[in-house]
């Protein structure tokens, strides 16, 4: 009994390399939530909570819990907050706060609230501070002798196997019912086939039959700001992307008019006919 | 002692010169990597391939080493500076954090100290590479985002789904070498190998690995993120010198981290292949002859990442995403679930392996017959109005096509006529008017 504890008052101290580690993850941790609600772009709060789970992670690896310390950094910052960042960049790189708000007097409540749970946090702190006795959790031998990943894997599936059922129960809910949600308008007459799509192209249900023409591939370039040309020299108007910035689209007004003939004869003095109109 | 408390005692200075090894090791086998690349997939395409540089061309990828990072570094007006920067190396970082994990060799003596050929031996090793992998993305998917340009972002994008799409396969592969080896540690998933790869053992497992781990790298014909066809250079397009180096540094050397992983997990890890491993008890299974071993599996599997990239052709998004979640995924989850039940049938002990076959085979007897009761899918209803599309081989145009009202364009030639010279007569002008 007595080597027992001895034990546990070594595993108590805290060695220097945990010291160092708890340092400097500790106000990198801080510092990622910190950043989190005082960034102003979007995608940058998102990368500043990474940094914060990131620490968390590595902060469970000293602490001898390897297991949940990756599947923290596996689940959380690469699946969760990969999702996060997906629908930000989905939304537009440029979004920012809106600042109207939508829930009346919600600032109150998030203080009222927010300071409960940080009494919550920090009575269990200080109760582990004191009260609990550190069981050690390094070694094989540790936490009933198979070692940390064995347990976790025996505990999960025995003693919580239920509690751990309904958790991935209710994800799997949550998840369909999401996609049940957002799909079944969109996909409720299924897809077209495509020849059942060039049927329909050709009876004008679409704008054209066929689809936009490419840009032009010339010797001189192969650009897709290039426009291509009709068997007449003139510019292929639908040829031109109006989304690439690039294009400019209109910038080839005067040039096209002045391929189909449209602009007006030359000055008496002029070398080249009509060429001083271009821009 | 085991492998973990070998590696435990390491002192200082051989955990350096591992981990030294092991940057030297990536930095190396992405430059042999591109040089075999380009004259493998030049043999390929009965052509040369590089043969400046060296001896037949074989210094290309050193000259190109050098040169990379020495070019004009471009940085796009549009960028976010900070995660532009930040980009490559998230990229770059877990890559080379996934080989700390992988085992080459067994106890080996190294300058008198005994120790393993690994940098170390956690209890969760495999979760570690899969850590990596998860992190390696976020330099990807910045990368496309903070460029600020649409094809990077679209990359990024696709990246993004890609790459968490194709690791839940490749979880739920490794599912089955755990259950298996009983271990999550790479060492010990070696070692419960002895008896039998798990490459023939837990095939499907294998094949499925195989699929996701080139689907996990970005490498052809999964290559969506960077399909050159359609997104130019896809996240890296606005990136250039050595940044645009460390881009090509992950990528290269993920590939050489999941080959590792194949090895490790399925051929065996630096074990001596059969016919090797019956010479004299074994003897090539110990000091540093697996090394040789370890690394020769690897490369047959970055060989086959060269070969599939010479020769299969691009698959479209959808496409790609369907094999991923309606394919892999499921066929994975019911090969787990056998699995499980035939560890639960063995570990009963009363019924044998042949009452399982058999009763297997019934199943599936069963399964194939009630498949024949079900009623084939009835051909689509025949529409009245329908418009052919093609006859006889040839596209025909179809009976209701109408010809589109707007006026054709004048000809060019009349439009270009030469007008007379307009000295001293106005006529030319007025008839303009």
């Amino acid at each position: 009994m007595s080597a027992l504890l001895l034990a546990q008052d070594a595993a108590a101290t805290v060695t220097t390399g945990e010291a160092i580690a708890f340092w400097i993850l500790g106000p990198l941790a801080l510092a990622g939530g910190l950043g989190m609600i005082f960034a102003r772009n979007a995608v940058h709060s998102a990368l500043f909570l990474v940094l914060t789970m990131l620490s968390l992670g590595v902060i469970y690896l000293v602490q001898q819990a390897p297991f949940l310390g990756f599947v923290q950094i596996i689940v959380y910052t690469g699946a969760i907050m990969m999702l996060f960042l997906f629908v930000l960049m989905l939304v537009g790189r440029d979004s920012s706060d809106s600042v109207v708000e939508v829930l009346r007097g919600q600032r109150l409540w998030a203080g009222v609230l927010g300071v409960g749970l940080a009494v919550l946090i920090v009575g269990a702190v200080a109760r582990s501070l004191t009260d609990v006795r550190p069981v050690g959790l390094s070694g094989d031998e540790a936490n009933g002798g198979r070692g940390n990943v064995a347990n976790i894997g025996d505990k999960i599936f025995t003693d919580y196997l239920f509690p751990f059922e309904l958790t991935s129960a209710l994800l799997i809910t949550a998840a369909i019912g999401a996609m049940v949600l957002g799909y079944v308008d969109r996909h409720q007459r299924g897809k077209k086939t495509q020849k059942e799509t060039v049927e329909a192209r050709f009876r004008g249900e679409h704008d054209r039959p066929s689809p936009l023409p490419g840009p032009g591939v010339f010797a001189t370039s192969n650009s897709v700001a290039t426009p291509a040309l009709l068997p007449d020299g003139s510019v292929a108007p639908e040829s031109l992307s109006r989304l690439i910035e690039a294009t400019a689209a209109e910038k080839l007004d005067s040039e096209r008019e002045a391929v189909a003939g449209a602009l007006p004869g030359p000055d008496a003095r002029a070398l080249a006919p009509g060429k001083e109109d271009l821009p | 002692m085991t492998r973990a408390e070998l590696l435990a005692d390491d002192p200082l200075w051989l955990i350096l010169i591992k981990a030294v090894a092991l940057l030297a090791l990536g930095a190396l086998a992405t430059m042999a990597m591109i040089i075999l690349e380009r004259k493998i997939v030049a043999r390929m395409q009965h052509r040369p391939g590089p043969n400046r540089v060296g001896p037949n061309g074989w210094f290309q990828s050193l000259a190109d080493a050098i040169k990379l990072p020495f070019k004009e570094q471009i940085i796009p007006d549009t960028a976010d500076r900070k995660v532009y920067f930040l980009a490559p190396i998230m990229a770059t970082i877990p890559a080379f954090l996934a080989f700390s994990v992988i085992p080459f060799g067994p106890e080996v003596s190294i300058f008198g100290e005994r120790t393993v050929l690994q940098l170390v031996d956690l209890p969760v090793g495999v979760l570690v590479v899969l850590a990596c992998s998860s992190m390696g993305v976020y330099g990807i998917v910045l990368a496309g985002w903070s460029s600020g340009s649409p094809y990077p972002l679209l990359g990024g994008l696709r990246s993004a789904a890609q790459v968490i799409s194709y690791e839940i396969a490749m979880g739920l592969s490794i599912v089955a070498v755990i259950l298996y080896a009983g271990s999550l540690s790479t060492g010990d998933i070696v070692a419960a190998q002895a008896s039998g790869w798990y490459f023939y053992l837990l095939f499907p497992s294998f094949a499925i690995f195989f699929v996701s781990m080139i689907g996990e790298t970005n490498r052809a014909p999964f290559d969506l993120p960077e399909a050159e066809s359609e997104l130019v250079g896809g996240f890296h397009t606005e990136y250039s010198s050595m940044k645009f180096a460390l881009f090509f540094l992950a990528e290269y050397v993920n590939m050489v981290i999941v080959s590792a992983m194949a090895t490790t997990l399925f051929l065996g890890g630096y074990m001596a292949p059969w016919p090797i491993s019956l010479i004299n008890d074994n003897y090539f299974n110990s000091g540093w002859w697996p090394l040789l071993w370890f690394f020769g599996k690897t490369w047959v599997f970055l060989f086959v990442f060269i070969w599939l990239r010479g020769t299969l052709p691009r698959m479209r998004y959808d496409q790609f995403m369907r094999l991923g979640w309606k394919v892999l995924v499921p066929a994975n989850l019911v090969w787990i679930v056998l699995v499980v039940a035939l560890r639960a049938f063995r570990s009963e002990g009363e019924i044998s392996a042949g009452t399982i076959l058999i009763s297997g085979g019934i199943v599936l007897v069963v399964l194939i017959g009630l498949s024949f009761l079900l009623p084939d899918r009835a051909a689509p209803a025949e529409d009245e109005n329908q418009v052919p599309v093609t006859g006889g081989g040839y596209p025909v145009p179809p009976l209701d096509l109408t010809i589109p009202s707007k006026t054709p364009a004048k000809p060019a030639r009349t439009r270009r006529k030469r007008e007379p010279a307009a000295v001293g007569s106005t006529s030319a002008k007025e008839s303009k008017k």
